[in-house]
C-alpha cells in the first residue's frame, strides 16, 4: 500500500549551514505524526519542503505516491497546510477565505457554500462569518486558518505550531477538529513545542535535532527504550534542602511546585535514600510516587545528545 | 503540466489580488493621481496641442496604473504572512507571477481604456488604428504589470520600502520615453537612451494608432513590448525563486 508521505534523503543547506540532513520517514495513512525539536533544528524547513513551499537541494518527497518536485500541483491537491506564519486574508471575510480556498481547489460554487457553512458551525464562528478577519482575535483567525486548511478534505493535513500562543479555548477546538479529521481518514503530520500535546496526540514522533532525526517512534516505545531516566516525585511537609539529597542514584533534583523530583536510573536505590535522608532530618514525607520518563525527558536528553 | 490546474491557479490568484489589492491606497495614489498630476502641471498654461500630447498621457497612464499593483502583492503578503500559505496552495511559482501579473494589466486595462473613451468621447480626438490600440493596451498592460511585479520580488516585505524603489525605477522612464518630449525631436545619446525603454515603444505605437507621428513601424512597437514582456516575466521568476524565503 502506497504512504501517506514517503521522505527519501532530504536535504537542505542555507549557505554553510546544513539546516536539513538527509532526512527520511515514511508516514502511514491515517497516522498522526509528530515532527518535535528545539528551535532551529529544522522542522519547519522540513515541513515547509513536504509542503512544497520551499524545494529540497536533494531527495524526494512522495505525498500519496505522487512526487512533489516533480508534480507540485497535482501533490498540493491531496494536502493541506497551516504553515508557521500561515494567516489568512486580514482584507477578506472569514467565509470569504473560505471561498477564496475553495476556489484554489476547484471546488464548485454548492460545495464551497456548504462546506464553509459546515465548519464555520462547527469551529464556532457562524455568526462572524461575514466580518473581516482583521476584527478577529488571534484564536479565531487560528481557527479560520484551520477551516482553510481543511475545507478541501485533504488525504494529509500538515500542521505548523497549530496551537502555539491559542488560549485555551481555541486549542481545543483544533485539536477536537483535528481527532475529527483523522478519525475520517486524514493523515496528521504536526510539529509542535507542547510535548504533553505532541505525547496526547501523535501515534509516532519524529524528533529533529541540528537537522537530522535523532528518534523516530511511538511515545510509549520511546518512554520504554529510555527507562533509564526515570524520576521520583516526593511531596514533604515543610521545607528540605535539595543539597541533603546529593547522593548516588539520583542524577538531578529538581523542584516542581510543592514536590520535588529526584531524576534517577534506580528508583528502588533512590527510594530508600531519600526516606533514609527524610528520617535523619526529622522531614515528614507526605506522598511518593515513581515515574516513567516523560516523552519531555527523552527529548531533553536526545536533543541534548545526553544518550 | 497540468494546464487546467495551472490555469485555475493564475485566475484565482489574480480575483485574490483583484478582491484585495484594488482597494489599497497606494494603488491609487501611485496609480492614478500621481499620472495625473503629472500631466495636469505639464499642460496646464501652455498652449499645447491635446492631439499631440494625448497618446503621450494615455501611455504614461497605462504605465502607472498597471505597473502598481504587482509592486504592493509580495511585501504586502510577506508582511501579512499570507505569502507561505499562498504557496502551499496547489500552484507554482510561475502561477502566481502570472496571476499577479493579470491582476495588475486588467486594472490597468480598465484605466487606460477609460482614458482613451474619454479623449475620444469629450475631447474628439480620433484613432485611427483601432486593432493597434487594441492591440498596444494588451500588450502595454501586460509588459508593464510584469514589470511591476519584477519590483515587488525583489525580496523586501515592507511595501512603502518596494513602492519607493519602484517610483525610483518608474519616474526616470517617463521623462526618457518621448511623453513630454517627441520622440522625433530627440536625437544623439538621448534618442539612445530613449529606444532603451520600452515605454518609448508604447508611446511610439500609441502616437502611430492615433494618427500621430510615429518613428518606429508598429511591428517594431508591437515586437519591442512582445519580448519585454517576456523578458520580466523570466526575470521576475529567477529573481524571486532567490529571494522567496526573504522576509518569511
Amino acid at each position: 500500500m502506497t504512504s501517506a508521505v514517503d521522505v527519501v534523503n532530504l536535504t537542505k543547506r542555507f549557505g554553510k549551514l546544513l539546516a536539513v540532513d538527509r532526512v527520511s520517514f515514511e508516514i502511514e495513512k491515517g497516522e498522526i505524526f509528530g515532527l518535535l525539536g528545539p528551535n532551529g533544528a529544522g522542522k519547519t524547513t522540513t515541513i515547509r519542503m513536504l509542503t512544497g513551499i520551499m524545494e529540497p537541494d536533494a531527495g524526494s518527497v512522495l505525498i500519496e505516491g505522487i512526487d512533489l518536485v516533480k508534480h507540485p500541483l497535482e501533490a498540493k491537491m491531496k494536502m493541506g497546510c497551516i504553515p508557521e506564519v500561515g494567516n489568512v486574508y486580514q482584507d477578506l471575510s472569514a467565509r470569504e477565505n473560505l471561498d477564496l480556498v475553495g476556489r484554489f481547489y476547484g471546488l464548485s460554487k454548492r460545495e464551497r457554500g456548504s462546506r464553509s457553512e459546515e465548519l464555520l458551525a462547527v469551529l464556532g464562528l457562524s455568526d462572524r462569518g461575514d466580518d473581516y478577519v482583521r476584527t478577529f482575535s488571534k484564536g479565531m483567525r487560528q481557527r479560520v486558518s484551520i477551516a482553510c486548511a481543511i475545507i478541501h478534505r485533504p488525504a494529509v493535513l500538515f500542521l505548523d505550531e497549530p496551537t502555539e500562543g491559542l488560549d485555551v479555548h481555541s486549542r481545543r477546538v483544533i485539536i477536537d477538529l483535528v481527532k475529527k479529521m483523522n478519525a475520517q481518514g486524514s493523515t496528521i503530520v504536526l510539529t509542535t513545542h507542547n510535548i504533553e500535546e505532541a505525547n496526547r496526540l501523535c501515534e509516532r514522533v519524529c524528533i529533529i535535532n541540528k537537522g537530522r532525526i535523532v528518534a523516530i517512534e511511538a511515545p510509549e516505545k520511546l518512554r520504554r527504550a529510555y527507562e533509564s531516566i526515570q524520576a521520583v516525585e516526593v511531596a514533604f511537609d515543610g521545607n528540605v534542602d535539595a543539597s541533603w539529597f546529593a547522593f548516588g542514584h539520583v542524577s538531578n533534583i529538581e523542584a516542581c511546585g510543592d514536590k520535588w523530583r529526584f531524576c534517577t536510573d534506580d528508583p528502588d536505590e533512590a527510594i530508600k535514600g531519600i526516606v533514609k535522608v527524610a528520617e535523619e532530618k526529622k522531614a515528614k514525607i507526605i506522598s511518593i510516587a515513581t515515574m516513567g520518563p516523560s516523552l519531555e525527558d527523552i527529548f531533553v536528553k536526545l536533543t541534548e545528545g545526553g544518550i | 503540466m497540468n494546464f487546467p490546474l495551472f490555469l485555475r491557479g493564475v485566475l484565482v490568484v489574480a480575483r485574490k489580488d483583484m478582491r484585495i489589492y484594488y482597494r489599497k491606497a497606494p494603488v491609487y495614489i501611485f496609480g492614478l493621481l500621481l499620472p495625473a498630476f503629472l500631466f495636469v502641471a505639464f499642460f496646464v498654461g501652455r498652449q499645447l496641442d491635446i492631439s499631440v500630447y494625448f497618446p503621450g498621457f494615455l501611455a504614461m497612464t497605462l504605465f502607472f496604473t498597471s505597473s502598481s499593483i504587482g509592486p504592493l502583492i509580495v511585501p504586502w503578503e510577506k508582511q501579512a504572512g499570507t505569502f507561505e500559505r499562498l504557496l502551499s496552495m496547489p500552484v507554482s511559482l510561475t502561477t502566481i507571477i502570472l496571476g499577479d501579473i493579470l491582476a495588475g494589466a486588467l486594472f490597468g486595462l480598465l484605466i487606460s481604456t477609460l482614458i482613451a473613451v474619454f479623449g475620444i468621447v469629450f475631447l474628439g480626438l480620433s484613432v485611427t488604428n483601432v486593432f493597434l490600440l487594441a492591440t498596444l493596451f494588451v500588450l502595454g498592460n501586460a509588459c508593464f504589470a510584469a514589470l511591476g511585479e519584477l519590483l515587488s520580488s525583489t525580496g523586501g516585505r515592507t511595501p512603502s520600502n518596494v513602492m519607493m524603489l519602484s517610483s525610483l525605477i518608474r519616474f526616470p522612464l517617463i521623462f526618457i520615453s518621448g511623453i513630454f518630449v517627441p520622440l522625433s525631436g530627440m536625437s544623439g545619446g538621448v534618442a539612445v537612451i530613449a529606444y532603451l525603454s520600452p515605454l518609448t515603444y508604447l508611446v511610439d505605437g500609441l502616437n502611430a494608432s492615433m494618427g500621430q507621428v510615429s518613428v518606429f513601424v508598429w511591428m517594431v512597437d508591437v515586437l519591442i513590448l512582445l519580448l519585454s514582456t517576456v523578458l520580466f516575466v523570466f526575470a521576475t521568476k529567477k529573481v524571486l525563486r532567490r529571494n522567496l524565503m526573504k522576509g518569511l
